[in-house]
C-alpha cells in the first residue's frame, strides 16, 4: 500500500474524447501553465476537492470497467498529470498489472532533460500506453504569450518520447486569429513530422464551455471577444496538420 | 392437419394446429448478420404521401395540436367508411385504414368516460352531441362514472392530493398488446373457430361469476372478430383467410392494430414484436422474386406512417400528465431467441431506417430488444440512428428473457408481455415522494393542509433523525401500498365492466395471464432524501401551524447517481420493501402484482403537487423522471449515473426501470465512426450488468434552447427528444416541460 496522496479536482466516468474508446479521466489538481482558453481554470491552483491514494482510486476506476472492453482504460489529465508524476505512476502501475490501457494527457510542461527526473519519468514511462501531449503553440514566444511558459522542454519531451519508442497522440486547441497562423501549423506539421511515434493529430476546436468556470473564480476571462472556429477553419487547419495520415486518424 | 395454401413455403407444424406464432416465427425466420447496405431511398409514393402527412401534421400544429374531432359518431369497428390520408393520392397507399374517415381526425370514444369526451371536444372548441350525451348518461354508464360511483372517501382525497397519482380512471388503461400478427397467419375464421372451441370449454356447468363473465368476454371477442372482418371489407379486403403475401400480411396485421385505435384509447396503444415476423413474409416474397428491396422498404414505410398518424383525443389535465400527444404504438425490433440465435432480420434495419426515409419521429416508439451478444453491425447501425435521430429507446433482452421468453412485446413505454399470453392491468404510480413527507408530517398533506393518510403521530423534533422517520415511513408506506391496491382493483373492475378490450383481447389466448402493474414516483428524491437524513443533518422547517414545509441540510452526504453503494442501497431497499407491501394484497382476478420505477413526463405533475423533500428538491418542482438521479446530482459524470441505475434488480421491478440520459455529440468522440462505437461500448457495458432500460438522447442544450425559442424553424419540426419511455417532438412539450428538460443534466464532458 502506498501513502502517496493524490490531489484530485474531478473523476469523469464518460470521457470519451480524452483517448482511445470510453476513458476513465481523472483531473488532478495543480498546473503551472495558464493557457488563455483553459476550460479548467479551478484545476490551476487551491486544494484538491478529492484525495486518495492510488489504490482507492484504481478500485472506483475498476467499476468502469464493463463499458472498456478492448477500447478504453484510464486517462489521467488535469491540471497538469505530470505534476504528480509518482502518484500516476503508481496508479498505472496497478492496471498494467492488470492489462488496462492507461494514457496521460499532459502540456509536457514540468518535463525536464536531467538525470534525477527521467529516472521518474522512465518508470511512468513503462506504465504509461499513450502520451497525449498538447501542442499549445510551435513557436516559443507565442508560446509563452499564450501560457506564460516556454516551449522548449515540452518539445524536448516530445523527442523524448519518440526516441523511446512510445506511441503518443498531438493535440492542438485551435483559437482564430490566436493559434491558427499558417506557418505556425506548418512548422508544427514539420515539428510533428520529426517524430516517429505519432498515431494521431488532433485539431481541438476552442470552445467557451469553461468560461463560465472563470467568472465564478472571480478572473477576468482573457479571450473576451474570440470566437469559435467554422468548419472550414477546423478543416483548413486539419489538412496543414495532415491529420488523415496518421492510422489512428479519429 | 389445418393447412392452407398460403403457408406454402412455411416450414414447421406446432403453429398450423393451434395459434402459435412464436413457433411460425422460430422455424421460419432467417437472420441477418450484415450490415445496413442492402437498405434503399423512399420510393417516389412514400415521398409523396409523406410529404402530404407532413402538411397534415403542420395544420394540426398550427391549430393549437387539433386538426379534426369527431363529435356525432361513436367510434367502432366500423363506424366510418373508408379513409386515406389524402384521397389524391390513395392508389399510392400500399398500406390503408385510418380511425376515422379522414387523416388525423379525432374520434369520440365515450366508453372510458363520457364527461371526459365531452370535455375533449369543448376544451378544443368543438360541441359535443347532444344526443351521445343522452345516451350515455341516461341509458348507458361508461367506466369513469362506474369508478367514481364506488370510490371510497379515503381513496378520492388520496388522489386529489396525487399520493396516489394518474390512475387510469378518466381514460383507457391500455398497455393491452393484441397479438396482432395473428390476424395475417392465420386469418380471421380461424381465429373465429379457436375462439368457439374455447367457448365451448369454458366453464364446468357451474356459473360462479368467473365463468359467467368468462363467456360473456369470449362472446364479445367473437363478435370483435366478426367486427374486424367488416372493418377490412370496408377497404375492400377479405381477411377471413391468411394473407399470402407481404403486402397482405402487412396490411392484414394493421387491420388488427386499427381495430385495437378505433375501439380504445388507452394510454398505451403498442404494436408490439412484428418485425421478425414479417420478415419472413418479405423473405419469401423476395425470394420468389415477387417483390423488390424498395418495396419491401415502402410496405414498412407506409405501415410505419400510418403508426405516426394515430390518434386520440385528449383532456387537457391528460397532456399535462403524457406531454406531446403520445400513443406508444411501441414496436420492438432485434432480440435473441431462446435457443442463442439473433433474432435481427433485415427487417429490423427496415424499421429503424424509417427514420432516415422519413425523418425522425416520435411514433411508433421504437424500441431495440438489446444484448451485447446481438450482430455487431445491428448495434451499430441502432447506434448510428441513436446518434442522428434521439428516437430510439433500448430495452435489455438479457434480463427480460429469462422472464418473459422469446415473443414478448413491450406493452407501454418500457413494460415487457408475452404476446398474445398476457394481458396487464395499468396502474399509474404511488408517490413515494410524497409518503415520505406524510410519514414526517403525520399524515397531512403538505400542500392542502388537510388530513390525508392516517393521523399517525408526525415528528416534532428540529432535527430529523434516521431511525424515527424510517419507522413513520415504514407504516405509512404500508398504509399506502394497501390504498393504492385497493384503487387499482377497483379500477380495474371497472374497466373490464365498462370498456372491456374485446378486439385485443380476442387476439390473446383466452387462457390469460394478468399483471397488476403498480408503479413508484419520486424514487431518486426519497433515496436521496433518507440518505441526507442518515448522513448529513437535515432541520426542519415547519409554519405556523407546526407542518413541516421545508428542509435545511448541513453537510453532504451522498446521492444516487454516482455509484455509491451508500446512497444506491436504499434504493434498492425502497423498492423492495415497497413491492412486498403491495404483494400482501389482494388484486383483481388474481393478477400477479409487479411494480415500475417509470413516471413517463408525468414526473413533472407530481413534482408540482410534492413539497419540499430533504434532498433539497425546493417544494412543488418536479421530480427527476423515472429511476433517472436527480438533477445535479450526477457528480461523476454518465457512467458513474448508470452504474447506479443499473444496481436496482428487474425481476423486482419487472414492469420497467426507466432511465433517460442525454449525450453531447462532441462528448461522444470526434468523428461519426468514433461517437458510433463509444456508444455501442456505453451500451454493452450498461447493460451487461443487468439495467433494463436506457433511453439515449444526442444532442446539446444550445439546441434544446434554440428549439424553445424558435419553434418556426424547419429544423425543429420533426426535432425528437426521448423523455422518460418514449420520445416526444420537443417542440409540443409544454414550455414547462421543455424547461424541465433543458434542466437536466446534459453530458457534455469535452
Amino acid at each position: 500500500m502506498s501513502n502517496l496522496i493524490g490531489k484530485i479536482n474531478k473523476l469523469e466516468t464518460f470521457g470519451l474524447v480524452d483517448g482511445p474508446g470510453v476513458r476513465y479521466v481523472v483531473f488532478l489538481q495543480g498546473c503551472s501553465m495558464k493557457c488563455k482558453y483553459c476550460h479548467n481554470p479551478e484545476t490551476w491552483y487551491g486544494s484538491a476537492p478529492i484525495e486518495m491514494t492510488p489504490e482507492q482510486l484504481y478500485k472506483k476506476a475498476l467499476r468502469y470497467k464493463t463499458y472498456w472492453k478492448n477500447n478504453g482504460g484510464i486517462t489521467v489529465s488535469g491540471g497538469e498529470a505530470l505534476l504528480q508524476l509518482d502518484f500516476v505512476t503508481e496508479l498505472f502501475e496497478l492496471a498494467k498489472k492488470d492489462g488496462i490501457h492507461t494514457a496521460i494527457d499532459t502540456s509536457g510542461n514540468p518535463f525536464k532533460m536531467n538525470e534525477e527526473y527521467l529516472e521518474k519519468f522512465n518508470r511512468l514511462m513503462r506504465v504509461t500506453d499513450l502520451f497525449i501531449l498538447d501542442l499549445k503553440e510551435i513557436n516559443n514566444k507565442k508560446h509563452i504569450e499564450l501560457t506564460s511558459q516556454p516551449n522548449d522542454n515540452i518539445l524536448q519531451m516530445a523527442q523524448y518520447l519518440s526516441k523511446n519508442n512510445k506511441k503518443m497522440w498531438i493535440r492542438h486547441v485551435l483559437v482564430p486569429n490566436l493559434t491558427d497562423n499558417e506557418a505556425d501549423l506548418k512548422k508544427m506539421d514539420e515539428f510533428i513530422r520529426s517524430l516517429n511515434t505519432v498515431t494521431r493529430v488532433e485539431v481541438l476546436p476552442y470552445h467557451t464551455l469553461g468560461v463560465p468556470k472563470w467568472e465564478k473564480l472571480g478572473r477576468k476571462y482573457p479571450l473576451e471577444g474570440y470566437k469559435i472556429p467554422t468548419k472550414e477553419q477546423i478543416t483548413k487547419a486539419e489538412d496543414i496538420l495532415r491529420v488523415d495520415s496518421f492510422p489512428e486518424k479519429a | 392437419m389445418t393447412d392452407y395454401t398460403q403457408w406454402e413455403g412455411f416450414e414447421g407444424r406446432i403453429w398450423k394446429d393451434e395459434i402459435n406464432v412464436r413457433d411460425f416465427i422460430q422455424k421460419n425466420y432467417k437472420q441477418y448478420e450484415g450490415d445496413e447496405s442492402f437498405l434503399t431511398d423512399p420510393t417516389e409514393a412514400t415521398n409523396k404521401l409523406w410529404t402530404a402527412l407532413q402538411k397534415l401534421q403542420k395544420e394540426e400544429r398550427a391549430n393549437g395540436g387539433i386538426l379534426d374531432m369527431e363529435t356525432e359518431v361513436v367510434s367502432s369497428l366500423t363506424s366510418y367508411g373508408p379513409g386515406y390520408i389524402d384521397e389524391s393520392l390513395k392508389d399510392l397507399e400500399k398500406v390503408v385504414g385510418l380511425q376515422t374517415d379522414k387523416p388525423l381526425k379525432r374520434a369520440f370514444m365515450p366508453f372510458g368516460g363520457i364527461r371526459m369526451a365531452e370535455e375533449a371536444c369543448t376544451s378544443n372548441g368543438y360541441t359535443p352531441s347532444e344526443k351521445l350525451h343522452e345516451i350515455f348518461t341516461k341509458y348507458s354508464r361508461t367506466h369513469n362514472q362506474g369508478v367514481f360511483d364506488a370510490y371510497t372517501p379515503e381513496m378520492k382525497k388520496a388522489r386529489h392530493s396525487h399520493i396516489i397519482t394518474g390512475l387510469p380512471d378518466t381514460y383507457g388503461r391500455g398497455r393491452i398488446v393484441g397479438d396482432y400478427r395473428r390476424v395475417a397467419l392465420y386469418g380471421i375464421d380461424y381465429l373465429i373457430e379457436k375462439k368457439k372451441e374455447d367457448l365451448s370449454n369454458c366453464g364446468d356447468r357451474t356459473m360462479t361469476d368467473d365463468v359467467i363473465r368468462l363467456r360473456e368476454e369470449i362472446s364479445r371477442q367473437i363478435s370483435a372478430l366478426k367486427g374486424l372482418k367488416e372493418m377490412a371489407s370496408i377497404y375492400g379486403f377479405d381477411i377471413s383467410q391468411p394473407a399470402k403475401n407481404a403486402k397482405e400480411a402487412v396490411q392484414w396485421l394493421y387491420f388488427g392494430y386499427l381495430g385495437a385505435v378505433k375501439t380504445q384509447n388507452g394510454a398505451a396503444m403498442s404494436v408490439g414484436r412484428i418485425s421478425t415476423f414479417l420478415d419472413i413474409y418479405i423473405e419469401r416474397d423476395l425470394e420468389a422474386k415477387l417483390i423488390t428491396e424498395e418495396e419491401a422498404q415502402e410496405l414498412i414505410d407506409h405501415l410505419v406512417m400510418k403508426f405516426r398518424m394515430v390518434k386520440f383525443a385528449r383532456i387537457p389535465s391528460y397532456n399535462q400528465l403524457f406531454s406531446g400527444d403520445p400513443v406508444w404504438a411501441t414496436l420492438e425490433v432485434a432480440g435473441i431467441g431462446m435457443d442463442g440465435r439473433s433474432m435481427v432480420t433485415k427487417n429490423d434495419y427496415r424499421f429503424l431506417h424509417t427514420l432516415e426515409n422519413m425523418g425522425p419521429s416520435p411514433e411508433p416508439n421504437l424500441t431495440v430488444l438489446y444484448s451485447s451478444a446481438l450482430p455487431e453491425n445491428f448495434k451499430k447501425y441502432a447506434s448510428k440512428i441513436s446518434i442522428n435521430t434521439s428516437s430510439i429507446q433500448y430495452e435489455n433482452d438479457d434480463v427480460m428473457k429469462p422472464v418473459w421468453g422469446d415473443d414478448y412485446s413491450i406493452c407501454c413505454c418500457v413494460s415487457a408481455t408475452q404476446t398474445g399470453k398476457e394481458m396487464q392491468f395499468f396502474g399509474a404510480r404511488a408517490n413515494l415522494a410524497k409518503c415520505l413527507l406524510y410519514a414526517i408530517n403525520g399524515g397531512v398533506d403538505e400542500k392542502e393542509h388537510n388530513q390525508v393518510g392516517p393521523a399517525y403521530k408526525p415528528i416534532t423534533s428540529e432535527y430529523l433523525d434516521y431511525d424515527e422517520v424510517m419507522d413513520k415511513y415504514i407504516v405509512m408506506l404500508d398504509w399506502l401500498a394497501e390504498l393504492y391496491v385497493n384503487t387499482l382493483n377497483l379500477i380495474q373492475y371497472m374497466h373490464d365492466k365498462y370498456y372491456y378490450e374485446e378486439e385485443e383481447m380476442a387476439l390473446i389466448d383466452t387462457d390469460v395471464r394478468r399483471t397488476f402493474a403498480t408503479g413508484i414516483a419520486g424514487f431518486s428524491h426519497v433515496i436521496d432524501s433518507l440518505s441526507a437524513i442518515k448522513y448529513a443533518k437535515v432541520k426542519v422547517v415547519r409554519d405556523e401551524t407546526g407542518l413541516a414545509v421545508g428542509y435545511e441540510t448541513e453537510g453532504d452526504f451522498p446521492k444516487y447517481g454516482n455509484d455509491d453503494d451508500r446512497a444506491d442501497e436504499i434504493g434498492e431497499w425502497l423498492l423492495k420493501t415497497f413491492l412486498k407491501m403491495i404483494k400482501k394484497h389482494h388484486t383483481y382476478r388474481d393478477s400477479e402484482a409487479t411494480t415500475s420505477i417509470l413516471t413517463i413526463t408525468s414526473n413533472v405533475v407530481y413534482g408540482k403537487a410534492t413539497g419540499a423533500t430533504p434532498d433539497g428538491r425546493e417544494a412543488f418542482t418536479p421530480f427527476a423522471p423515472g429511476a433517472s438521479p436527480s438533477y445535479g446530482a450526477e457528480e461523476n459524470g454518465l457512467l458513474a449515473s448508470l452504474n447506479s441505475v443499473a444496481k436496482i434488480p428487474y425481476h423486482w421491478a419487472l414492469d420497467g426501470i426507466s432511465n433517460t440520459q442525454t449525450m453531447n455529440p462532441n462528448a461522444l468522440g470526434h468523428s461519426e465512426n468514433e461517437r458510433i462505437n463509444n456508444l455501442v461500448q456505453v451500451l454493452d457495458g450498461y447493460f451487461d450488468q443487468g439495467a433494463h432500460h436506457l433511453n439515449v438522447n444526442v444532442f446539446g442544450k444550445d439546441k434544446l434552447l434554440d428549439a424553445m425559442e424558435h419553434p418556426e424553424k424547419e429544423e425543429y419540426a420533426n426535432f425528437t427528444i426521448r423523455v422518460s419511455g418514449y420520445a416526444v417532438k420537443f417542440i409540443d412539450l409544454t414550455r414547462e416541460q421543455q424547461l424541465d428538460v433543458i434542466s437536466r443534466t446534459c453530458h457534455e464532458h469535452m
